[in-house]
């Protein structure tokens, strides 16, 4: 009986620490939708970037694992910046088609590219040893460490992105000039400099997810692009642009992912979509969304 | 939101395959030219096992068979099928009826396999697979016009199989793709497992693609208490369960992991450090004999720095031995009709580096022998790829399913 509690326990726990990728990955869809109007097709390669870098500092200067969760980000949130810059800052004014079909083209390029120079077999990053001090274990109760960080990890990434966006002054300049941006231009605010690194943090968050996402999967150019659909799953069912229902969904459907694994294993991926199926029906805006 | 990325995607799937056809007119072409199609997956999960290597070993199968010598000229085209059947089939019918295209070689994911199969039939060209790993090939689906060089479901099962069940493993649990590939590996093995005495406790169906995590996966594998946990994967996905596996210590207790289609790319991908121990069976590696090793070293560099997989060197064998078929016959009759070019084929024996001695048989089945090999351990490992210990070698006549079994219609005529 209590064998079987620890081994439910532990699926769903591993469905939660999913759930953390997720709810990193959907929250800088969000904040980049929310606050560009831009629907960011780029956000999977951006996350598989992330994992490419970390694995390049290592491999090509040595920089381990603790480093690369800054530099990886940065250095990804950079060429973000490079690409709001040069293209995406000059779709602002037309519909999101255009927007949504220049990031999957780039994303197409940038996975076509990764996989012509490293191959399509993937490339192998180990979490650093000391992670092994966090191992959970009682009986058949095991949760390796690696997870138990990243769901610590992505719990307070979410938590500090919100607390910024809603409760910090520069947040509420990011509301308003999602608003009305000509009068925030007014107040002496530089609202394209604001566009750009709101979209660069954005991309910097997919790229701090994949150095996260590293160890656990295998380092390969379509490592985005299988977790792209769900999470876009994700955004729909929080409701688009909304911060908070991205960060929920993402750990609720890591939650259902983890049930579902066990009662029924080859619905683990079409759950989401039925939940988003029932979610539109019900309440077309999102969980969270406003009509 | 789905809906507009599976538009997308699918238009953005088709205009990749314009671009890869050459534009070459059937009527400018040669009666004394041989123009080998290699179809192939150019951009995604199989490019490193097939991909531009395969290219690569076809270009050095028609240089070493000196096949110009004899007036016979040799053109070489390649083009990705993206693992989808539709694309296959369209790149298919227009290298043959526009292009000229006398023979198509290594073609992986059985779905897009058996589409080309049918089509090279009704067009009486040749069919050399060496990627694909579906059995119906030699079996329901057997034609006249085609030959499965390299590896095949029942194979794999025979071979890591029946090796895990006589080390001891004799209870199971399967971790299989849900889609054909992975249920008929199932099957395959399942059969394998019942008929020496073993039991399959249970198995999950996961879905294909998009998988990414196994944990909760291998978690109920080990619940179920099973000596062996099958992956009937491939891939990514195989890459991904040993990777978990090792994270969540699952072999820890005894339990075996059997990863019943493991190429030498997703050890390398995985590393020795993960990798260490697992069982698998190939048809052919680098590192087995001198010839193998003669045979890689003339191969030079391969894209990405990579060693050749079996389904790379499947392809420069085939080829080969379709060539000196070619020179025996001449180019004009190999041409004509593809079934006699293959008769040619079956009629003679082949011999190579890279598997040897061996034979074709009436279904269109390639004999050789297949190797049982473990990962070795970091420690044993002497160099970069060194990475196999052979563990038994499966004797050509019991590495493939027995010609009466498969079911084929050209072995009952």
């Amino acid at each position: 009986m209590l064998e079987d509690l620890l081994f439910n326990l532990q699926l769903v726990a591993l469905g939660i620490s999913n759930g953390a990728f997720y709810a990193m990955l959907s929250l800088g869809l969000a904040v980049i939708f929310g606050m560009l109007n831009v629907i960011n097709f780029a956000h999977g390669a951006q996350f598989m970037m992330g994992a490419f870098v970390a694995w390049l500092l290592l491999t090509q200067l040595g920089i381990g694992y603790w480093p690369s969760l800054l530099l990886s980000p940065l250095i990804v949130g950079l060429v973000g910046v490079a690409m709001e810059r040069l293209m995406i800052a000059r779709l602002y004014k037309l519909d999101h088609l255009y927007g949504l079909l220049l990031t999957f083209g780039c994303a197409l390029v940038i996975e076509g590219l990764f996989r012509n120079i490293f191959g399509s077999s993937g490339q192998r990053y180990s979490a650093p040893r000391e992670f092994q001090a966090l191992d959970l274990e009682f009986g058949d109760f095991f949760m390796p460490g690696y997870r138990v960080w990243v769901l610590i990890a992505g719990t307070t990434i979410c938590i500090a992105t919100w607390l910024v966006i809603e409760k910090t002054k520069v947040g509420s300049y990011l509301r308003a000039a999602v608003e009305r941006p000509q009068l925030v231009q007014a107040f002496g605010i530089n609202v394209p400099l604001m566009m750009t690194l709101t979209y660069g943090a954005g991309v910097a968050l997919a790229a701090l997810a994949g150095v996260l996402a590293a160890p656990v999967y295998s380092v390969h150019p379509a490592m985005g692009a299988n977790f792209i659909i769900t999470v876009f799953a994700v955004v729909v069912i929080g409701g688009m642009g909304s911060i908070l229902g991205a960060i929920v969904t993402g750990f609720l459907l890591g939650f259902v992912q983890g049930v579902t694994d066990v009662v029924y294993s080859e619905a683990s991926q079409t759950v989401v979509f039925v939940i988003m199926a029932i979610v539109l029906l019900t309440r077309p805006a999102g969980l969270f969304g406003r009509a | 939101m789905s809906v507009n990325r599976r538009t997308l995607l699918g238009a953005a799937a088709t205009a990749p395959v314009w671009g890869a056809l050459p534009y070459r007119s059937a009527r400018a072409q040669a009666a004394n030219t041989i123009r080998i199609g290699v179809l192939n997956d150019q951009s995604a999960l199989y490019r490193d096992i097939s991909g531009p290597g395969s290219t690569q070993c076809v270009e050095m199968a028609v240089k070493e068979s000196g096949i110009t010598q004899s007036g016979i000229n040799v053109e070489v085209v390649q083009a990705d099928h993206q693992n989808k059947p539709d694309v296959g089939s369209t790149v298919a019918r227009q290298w043959f009826d526009r292009d000229g295209v006398d023979v198509i070689v290594d073609v992986p994911t059985s779905s897009v396999a058996l589409a080309v199969n049918t089509l090279t039939r009704e067009r009486n060209k040749v069919f050399l697979n060496s990627g694909a790993a579906t059995s119906d090939l030699t079996g329901s689906a057997c034609s006249p016009n085609t030959i499965h060089w390299t590896y095949d479901t029942y194979m794999l099962a025979n071979g890591t199989g029946g090796a895990m069940v006589r080390a001891g493993g004799n209870t199971w649990f399967f971790i299989t793709a849900d889609y054909a590939f992975g249920h008929a590996l199932e099957r395959d093995t399942t059969a394998f497992v019942t008929a020496a005495g073993g039991r399959v406790l249970g198995g999950v169906r996961t879905p294909f693609p998009g998988t990414t995590d196994f944990s909760s996966f291998l978690q109920q594998a080990q619940r179920s208490r099973a000596r062996v946990i099958g992956l009937a994967n491939a891939g990514g996905d195989t890459i991904n369960s040993i990777k978990q596996a090792a994270e969540f210590r699952i072999t820890r207790g005894g339990t075996k992991l059997a990863g019943l289609l493991v190429f030498i790319t997703d050890v390398h991908s995985l590393g020795l450090e993960v990798a260490q121990g697992l069982v698998l069976t190939e048809t052919f590696y680098w590192d087995l004999n001198d010839r193998t090793r003669a045979f890689t070293q003339r191969l030079g560099n391969m894209p990405g720095g990579l060693r050749p997989s079996m389904v790379q060197a499947g392809c420069y064998s085939a080829v080969l031995h379709y060539l000196k078929a070619v020179k025996e016959m001449g180019a004009a009759a190999a041409k004509a009709s593809g079934a006699e070019a293959v008769a040619k084929m079956k009629a003679m024996p082949a011999d190579d580096d890279a598997f040897g001695q061996g034979t074709i048989r009436a279904d269109g089945r390639k004999i050789h022998p297949a190797y049982l090999f473990e990962v070795k351990q970091p420690s044993e490992s002497k160099g970069a790829w060194d990475y196999y210990k052979l563990v038994a070698t499966i004797p050509a006549d019991e590495a493939f399913r027995p010609l009466a079994q498969g079911g084929c219609s050209l072995v009952r005529s």
